[in-house]
């Protein structure tokens, strides 16, 4: 198995250059803050981020799969910046993917789609896209609330062989290094986002996958509501951030 | 903390060892296999990312490995700090000595939750393996 925190790393020096012009930063740290200058230059490059086909091919899939036939691209704005809903229909959570299974299988018809499929993928980086720039804003909806706290006790939960959770290293931890990576805040403000371990774009649970298994922890099912109220919480604790889909992350 | 651990017996979950071993103070005297360990498998566990994982976390006298760890305390001077016992407890199982440690227990599934099924009811390491690790922690001398 591949160990997803090892093998060579780009270096990461940005860290220590913002820390020294900055000064320790009050509030959430976007992962973007800490990766290499080369790095933060192809995610701002629209040309050089990879994310950005993604973007485009998911904009043809906005027309090919019908859903301009009630929305616009513009009506999209600031939907991801509030995601994950609460919705009524389920009585539960949905995440911005299950939110487009919903309008495809349910108000579409059509066969579902593979959650981390390309077309998926692409049609949730799209609607993100519309989003970018604007602070993340969790929904006010008081039925978030609980999910939010189940996501806080995932968040604070020891699990997996090596017995650590998402706060140890992501509160306790950010900032150190864990063999050659440097340990984010652990913010989901870019997603779906290009990762170069990938080499390709993936979405944020194939992201907590990773953290899990990383941890020699089972991983929850694809979709799982574990997930969801995870993303619930990380939203909270990024609450401000602004939305960088396509993120591109090492 | 470590004076509370009075003389106790640990109960030992690795695969061949369903036993106990006693914990005195706050270290396990005994070898786990009853053999001396070797410090040279002891050292390519250590740095093996796979297997010891200790890289992740702690760095050490190891010039020729890229990319160790700084969320733990150098790996140098280890034998010097702490005795063959103290360093078997820690290995077997550090929350013994701090609950909250974030160094995984390389010889207890107690307590553990949602464990890969790949891993399930198996220690990071093995007795013979937690032998060779403390062979080889104990000639880490500054
Ligand atoms: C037949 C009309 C229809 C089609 C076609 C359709 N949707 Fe929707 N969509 C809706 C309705 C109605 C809602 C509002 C649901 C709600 O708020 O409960 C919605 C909500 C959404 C939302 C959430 C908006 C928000 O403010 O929370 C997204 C994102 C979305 N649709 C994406 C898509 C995508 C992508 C497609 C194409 C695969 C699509 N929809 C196809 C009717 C449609
Ligand atoms: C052992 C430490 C560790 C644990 C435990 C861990 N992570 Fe991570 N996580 C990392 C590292 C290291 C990275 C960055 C990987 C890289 O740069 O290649 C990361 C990346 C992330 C990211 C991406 C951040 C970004 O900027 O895109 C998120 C989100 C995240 N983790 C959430 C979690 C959650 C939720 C959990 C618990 C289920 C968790 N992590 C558990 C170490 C950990
Ligand atoms: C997930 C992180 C992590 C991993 C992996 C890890 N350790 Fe540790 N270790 C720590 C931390 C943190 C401490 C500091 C004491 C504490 O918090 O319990 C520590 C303490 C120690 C100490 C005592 C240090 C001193 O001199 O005070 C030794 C010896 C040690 N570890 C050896 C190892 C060995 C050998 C391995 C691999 C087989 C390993 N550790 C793997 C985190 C880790």
């Amino acid at each position: 198995m591949n160990h997803p925190w090892t093998g060579p790393r780009l270096a990461r020096v940005a860290l220590l250059l913002a820390v020294a012009v900055f000064g320790p930063a009050a509030g959430p740290r976007s992962g973007f803050e800490t990766m290499s200058p080369e790095l933060r230059a192809m995610q701002q490059d629209d040309l050089a981020n990879p994310g950005m086909l993604h973007v485009a091919e998911g904009e043809a899939q906005f027309q090919q799969q019908g859903c301009t036939a009630c929305h616009s691209a513009e009506a999209m704005q600031g939907v991801a910046a509030r995601y994950p809903a609460f919705d009524a229909a389920r009585d539960g959570p949905i995440d911005l993917a299950g939110r487009i299974a919903q309008c495809r299988e349910e108000r579409q018809g059509r066969a579902p789609l593979p959650r981390e499929g390309k077309e998926m993928l692409a049609l949730s980086v799209f609607v993100a896209h519309q989003s970018r720039g604007l602070p993340l804003t969790p929904n006010p909806d008081p039925r978030m609330e609980f999910v939010r706290r189940q996501g806080e006790a995932l968040f604070r939960e020891r699990r997996g062989q090596l017995n650590l959770s998402c706060g140890q290293c992501h509160d306790d931890n950010a900032g150190r290094r864990l063999a050659g990576s440097l340990i984010p805040e652990g913010h989901a403000n870019g997603y779906p986002l290009y990762r170069l371990e990938w080499q390709g774009l993936g979405s944020l649970q194939r992201r907590l996958r990773n953290c899990m298994v990383g941890v020699r922890s089972e991983p929850f099912a694809p979709g799982a509501a574990e997930y969801i109220a995870l993303e619930a919480f990380l939203a909270e604790r990024a609450r401000g951030l602004v939305v960088e889909t396509p993120a591109v992350r090492p | 903390m470590r004076a509370f651990l009075a003389a106790a017996l640990l109960c030992l979950d690795g695969a061949a060892f369903a036993q106990n071993v006693p914990v005195v103070g706050d270290a396990i005297p005994a070898s786990l296999t009853g053999m001396p360990g070797d410090p040279a498998r002891g050292r390519a566990i250590v740095l093996d990312r796979q297997r010891g994982l200790c890289l992740l976390c702690h760095s050490g006298p190891f010039p020729e490995e890229r990319f160790q760890g700084d969320l733990a305390p150098s790996l140098a001077g280890a034998g010097t700090r702490w005795s063959e016992g103290q360093l078997r407890l820690r290995m077997v199982d550090g929350r013994r000595l701090n609950p909250d440690t974030i160094m995984p227990s390389y010889f207890s599934t107690e307590g553990l939750r949602r464990v890969g099924r790949a891993w399930q009811g198996r220690t990071v390491l093995t007795a013979e393996e937690i032998e060779d690790v403390v062979a080889f922690l104990v000639t880490l001398r500054d």
